[in-house]
């Protein structure tokens, strides 16, 4: 809402300076975005000094300027007038500025072979005289210390652009701002005596409101202003137009919008002789249609509000006219119309059609309904006195009959919700300023809200009106209490830090992707997952939730790939989507690394990065988070983005059902779909929400320290298995046999190819014997060395190498 | 002079000259070997007469303590200055780069959040979370603002289905609701997460993030919303003077409501908070609407408090320094390696929020 300081004044008796009214604005809910004036095209002219003057090299008329242009500014101009002398101050338009005389644009030019950075102007190319021999000479003594400023001052005045909150219809309207501001004590509300008028005649148009079902006007008034002459707006109303960047058209309706903008009235003129006989407010059909003011042919659903007659649609109610009936500077008969729509239905049609207009912005926040009069009788004295003619009686069809909402204000209520205390004297003068009516009765107030506010509907509402204009600056500061009754974090959001953490400190970068995903991108990494399509993306390669945080992080490796950085490892944490229900999704940590393992090293061999790193990375990270290593089961069952042979899944126990973790080589096919630039891939992802509670909390699991001095022996074992055998099951294996002397088990060399045979591993693996009772004699060592030999070749079909 | 004080003259004069290992090994032998000269001695200890003997005896122990001393230190300088010149030769170029290491990096985001978990726990809120899909009804009318009310349009929201049933939660606030209605009062949490708007501009991400707060329980009122805030703001930005400014403003589900402007100053171009005389809004807030309450089966006569609202990314990007909002979603490692902090570096309240 933009207004001038002198139309508040119009309406509000102050002697308040500017700064103190734009500062009681924000402080009561009226917040000023800004306050200066509509920029000029006469801003751009300004004040400069030539420094120095030559001949111009080709041309014997012309002279080549240094002009001072303030701010430190140099500038060098072409001029041919005979004055362009050293030390003259004159006027420098810059390029880019229109020249008044000739309505052209400067541009920066070559002036035979010299390039000119705008210009100096003349009198008469200012508009200023018809004095064009020379440029403007200004006396040197007034124009010393204006170097650089304006040459014209900016007379047109300051504007306040206020955001008004969708609750305050009534502040869309210099009365309703200036009865805010006088309310709290910025000044007096003037009252305006309402002109003495003198109808002539009555409204001869016949008004029907229908009685479809959902009808979205309540009450139409209207009157006929007879006999007049459309004409341009008189200074003082264009003036007022201009000063908002709005255009005047013509008098009549530039003053419908004085009153919109003056009383939050929203008004509008017919052509009277263009009706086709009475006008019928009723519901739209299917089907119907008609053009706009805004010129555009709008075709209508059903049950939308609109103002027709016997032809057709003149208008949609409330929100904007027709073409058909529209003023123009020929009309010699108007019908003015001050009506009340519904706002639902308003709001309902506006984002059918997907219109926007003032009257709409309006209506849909709520009109007062008792303005319909007052509007009236403003706009057609106003019409009356600049177009002439004469002004029918008054018409009001009503429909329904509006009732002021009625509030039973427990006093206490105030103190209860602000904290402080305001005396009963003080919170009636308060809601009498704003326009209550006001029964006091005991400890409670029986208020009628004004018709203007129809967003007060309870005593909550009354508390903020009160301590709106009382000032925020006077509720206390009650200082917090120090004092936690429960955990700030639950285990899963434990979890979740603890593994943000523990991730990033492997040499990974946290990045924050959107939710959102291309499909194309997706369908890499979807497998069976439901796509969940948003009805109404940003863009068309954000079109889908993302069923896996891959999809994102591999898209920026690849631009950061592209930017010639090598060897990146980034990680997200955050919710990937499996349905479009709220809950269908999960938490997960998906992390990624590239390229090369000490690039260029002097000391460090270097080697692309593996499915072992990968594993290293994720299982340390699991170890942080509080898992339990020796319980882990690995199987290679993994999602088809993987590499089938480089990569597994992680299961908390034997006996989950879900994996708590993937990792590995990335498919190779995704790298070369995507033509991604580097040596390899590897990515791992954990699921937050797959992994089992603990049973034992840290403090409970640090209690039991179970250590052993005996003597503990280290034998060494190399078994010939099949290839195909998972390590991981002969450890077991050996662990199983003995779980109190078989301390662990530790794998030191792998090896396949000469003196083994094909489809065989050999396998060396160390096993560390302890018992916690004795230390072991020969005897015993060599017993349980010739078990582990014997269960190992047995149930894994080994042998044991010689 | 006796035998042994002969001894002694001519072995300590002997070890005086500049020896090396072999020698010493030689007196070593000649004095201790088997028929060395001291051991000599001691042999003849049973041929001395028993009156003089405890005086000889004692004689010649003093004197082969005395040499095996010498001895002894003999050797270990020589030894130690062996080693000094084995040293001379095993010198590196300690100026050459270490092995490599891996050094991480945690979102400006994800630490901000940690550093609001922190200063919210001290004061006894603990965190809450709730899905970024919702539905329309946690998202907006459970919230007081109805289908057909113009505050909606303030939001402009992404679905998931044509009827508008599903959409990404346009705010945390739907978390307010999830909590009201899972539990029992009173309710004292900050829900921090993801938020949606299809907006995209330089200043506007269809991304971004908020933290809600809520403070439920009998007698809450304004004030210790006021206070919860002026707390909140000097421990985050971590200043001791601080200007708040409360001002009135509309949300559906909070009435009375306001919004926060703090002061700031501008320097070299970069932002200065808790001096001048410049506001910046920085967050919305307000009491909770009793139609809330209602909604989620609290009574508004028995209970009341507050809830605010804050951008996540905004408040880093003024603590940090950070001017570009579209930056914290584009995963430019540069960008990640600048603004990132050490996984290491968690916030918290006893050694202070931030480095």
């Amino acid at each position: 809402m933009k207004f001038t300081i002198d139309w508040l004044k119009e309406h509000l008796d102050t002697k308040l300076n500017d700064q103190m009214i734009i500062d009681k604005l924000t402080n009561i809910g009226l917040e000023v975005e800004s306050f200066e004036s509509q920029q000029s095209e006469f801003d751009q002219f300004i004040v400069a000094k030539i420094i120095n003057a030559e001949k111009h090299p080709n041309a014997d008329r012309l002279s080549l300027c240094d002009v001072d242009i303030g701010h430190g500014k140099m500038v060098k101009v072409v001029c041919g007038a005979p004055n362009a002398k050293k030390n003259l101050y004159t006027v420098y338009a810059p390029p880019g500025a229109l020249i008044p005389s000739s309505q052209t644009k400067l541009s920066v030019s070559k002036i035979r072979g010299v390039t000119s950075y705008g210009m100096l102007c003349s009198e008469s190319e200012l508009k200023l005289s018809n004095e064009s021999e020379g440029i403007i000479d200004l006396p040197s003594k007034k124009y010393t210390r204006k170097v650089g400023k304006n040459y014209f001052v900016n007379k047109s005045p300051k504007v306040v652009d206020i955001s008004i909150t969708p609750n305050r219809a009534d502040c869309l309207g210099l009365k309703g701002i200036a009865r805010d501001l006088a309310a709290a004590g910025a000044g007096k509300l003037k009252k305006k005596y309402e002109n003495k008028i003198k109808f002539k005649g009555s409204q001869n148009i016949k008004v029907k409101i229908t009685n479809d079902k959902n009808q979205g006007c309540t009450v139409f008034g209207s009157c006929l202003i007879k006999g007049i002459k459309n004409t341009e707006s008189p200074k003082w109303l264009k003036d007022k137009i201009l000063s908002l960047g709005q255009k005047p058209i013509s008098a009549v309706v530039d003053i419908t919008n004085y009153i919109m903008l003056d009383l939050n009235r929203p008004l509008h003129a017919y052509d009277a002789d263009k009706i086709d006989q009475g006008i019928i407010v009723r519901n739209s059909n299917k089907g119907e249609s008609f053009e706009a003011l805004d010129n555009k042919k709008y075709i209508l659903e059903d049950n939308m509000c609109v103002i027709s007659d016997k032809s057709g649609v003149l208008g949609l109610g409330g929100i904007i006219g027709g073409t058909r009936s529209g003023t123009e500077k020929d009309t010699k008969n108007i019908l003015l119309e001050s009506a009340y729509f519904e706002p639902k239905s308003i709001r309902s049609t506006s984002k059918i059609l997907n219109l926007e207009t003032d009257a709409k912005y309006r209506f849909e926040r709520g009109i007062d309904p008792n303005s319909i009069n007052e509007g009236l009788i403003k706009a057609a004295t106003l019409i009356q006195k600049i177009c002439g003619g004469s002004i029918s009686k008054i018409d009001v069809s009503k429909r329904k009959k509006f009732n002021n909402t009625l509030i039973k204000f427990p006093i206490d209520l105030f103190q209860k919700i602000t904290g402080f205390k305001v005396s009963d004297k003080e919170i009636v003068k308060i809601l009498l300023d704003l326009g209550f009516l006001i029964k006091k009765n005991k400890k409670d107030l029986n208020l009628t809200v004004p018709s203007w506010r129809p967003d007060i509907t309870q005593p909550i509402d009354i508390v903020e009106e009160i301590v709106r204009i009382k000032g925020y600056d006077q509720i206390k500061t009650e200082t917090p209490e120090k004092v936690r009754n429960k955990q700030t974090l639950n285990s899963q959001q434990k979890l979740f830090h603890f593994l943000q953490r523990s991730v990033a400190s492997k040499g990974y970068y946290e990045t924050v992707t959107w939710s959102f995903a291309d499909t194309k991108i997706n369908d890499m990494f979807k497998e069976d997952k439901n796509e969940v399509r948003i009805v109404n993306p940003i863009s068309s390669d954000l079109n889908v939730l993302r069923n896996s945080i891959f999809s994102n992080l591999v898209f920026y490796l690849k631009k950061n790939l592209d930017r010639d950085l090598t060897d990146i490892s980034l990680f997200e944490i955050g919710p990937v989507f499996s349905g479009k229900k709220p809950g269908q999704q999960e938490i997960v940590v998906a992390a990624l690394r590239s390229g090369m393992v000490s690039r260029l090293n002097w000391i460090e061999k270097e080697r692309k990065v593996d499915v072992f790193d990968a594993k290293r990375d994720v299982i340390q990270s699991l170890i942080e988070a509080g898992l339990d290593q020796k319980k882990f089961h690995i199987n290679s069952k993994v999602p088809n983005y993987y590499h089938p042979g480089k990569s597994g899944a992680i299961y908390q126990d034997t006996y989950s059902n879900y994996p708590v973790a993937f990792f590995g080589e990335i498919h190779p096919n995704i790298i070369q779909n995507l033509n991604i630039k580097t040596e390899a891939l590897i990515i791992f992802e954990i699921f937050l929400n797959k992994i089992g509670q603990f049973k034992n909390k840290l403090k409970d699991q640090k209690k039991k320290y179970e250590y052993s001095d005996f003597q503990k022996s280290e034998r060494d074992f190399a078994f010939i298995i099949d290839k195909n055998f998972k390590v991981q099951e002969l450890v077991k294996i050996i662990s199983e046999i003995d779980e109190k002397l078989i301390r662990n088990v530790k794998i030191f060399d792998l090896y396949e190819g000469e003196n083994i045979p094909e489809n065989k591993k050999s396998v060396a693996l160390s096993v560390t014997i302890q018992s916690l009772d004795k230390s072991l004699n020969d005897q015993d060592l060599e017993k349980i060395n010739n078990l582990i030999i014997s269960t190992v070749e047995s149930k894994s079909g080994a042998k044991i190498r010689s | 002079m006796s035998d042994i004080i002969k001894i002694k003259k001519e072995y300590l004069s002997k070890l005086n000259n500049d020896l090396d290992l072999n020698n010493i090994n030689q007196i070593k032998s000649e004095l201790f070997g088997k028929s060395g000269k001291i051991t000599n001695q001691f042999k003849k200890m049973g041929s001395i007469p028993a009156e003089e003997r405890k005086k000889f005896s004692s004689e010649l122990n003093l004197i082969k303590d005395e040499i095996q001393t010498i001895i002894e230190k003999k050797i270990k300088d020589i030894e130690i200055k062996e080693i000094n010149l084995k040293l001379q030769n095993e010198q590196v170029d300690v100026t050459l780069p270490e092995r490599s290491f891996n050094r991480g990096r945690i979102h400006p985001v994800s630490q901000v959040i940690d550093e609001i978990s922190s200063i919210f726990s001290e004061i006894g809120f603990s965190v809450a979370e709730g899905p970024d899909v919702e539905n329309e009804y946690n998202n907006f009318t459970a919230l007081n603002t109805p289908d057909n009310h113009p505050a909606r349009d303030m939001h402009d929201t992404f679905y998931l289905d044509n009827k508008k049933e599903f959409l990404l939660r346009t705010h945390t606030s739907p978390v307010q609701i999830r909590t009201m209605q899972e539990g029992k009062p009173p309710f004292k949490i900050i829900a921090p997460g993801r938020t949606y708007r299809s907006d995209s501009d330089q200043t506007h991400a269809p991304m971004f993030h908020q933290v809600e707060g809520l403070h439920i329980d009998k007698n809450i009122n304004m004030g210790h919303l006021k206070g919860c805030l002026n707390y909140f703001i000097k421990e985050f930005f971590e200043v001791d003077k601080i200007q708040m400014r409360f001002r009135p403003s509309h949300f559906p589900f909070t009435e009375p409501s306001a919004e926060v402007d703090i002061g700031y100053k501008l320097k070299d171009g970069k932002i200065i908070i808790g001096e001048g005389d410049n506001w910046l809004e920085i967050l919305g807030c307000g009491m909770v609407h009793p139609n809330v309450l209602k909604n989620v089966k609290v009574d508004p006569s028995k209970y009341q408090g507050y809830a605010f609202g804050m951008g996540i990314d905004r408040l880093a990007m003024l603590k940090y320094g950070i001017n570009d909002l579209r930056a914290f979603f584009e995963t430019d490692y540069r960008w990640l390696n600048h603004f990132g902090f050490d996984p290491l570096d968690v916030p918290s309240n006893y050694r202070g929020l931030s480095r």
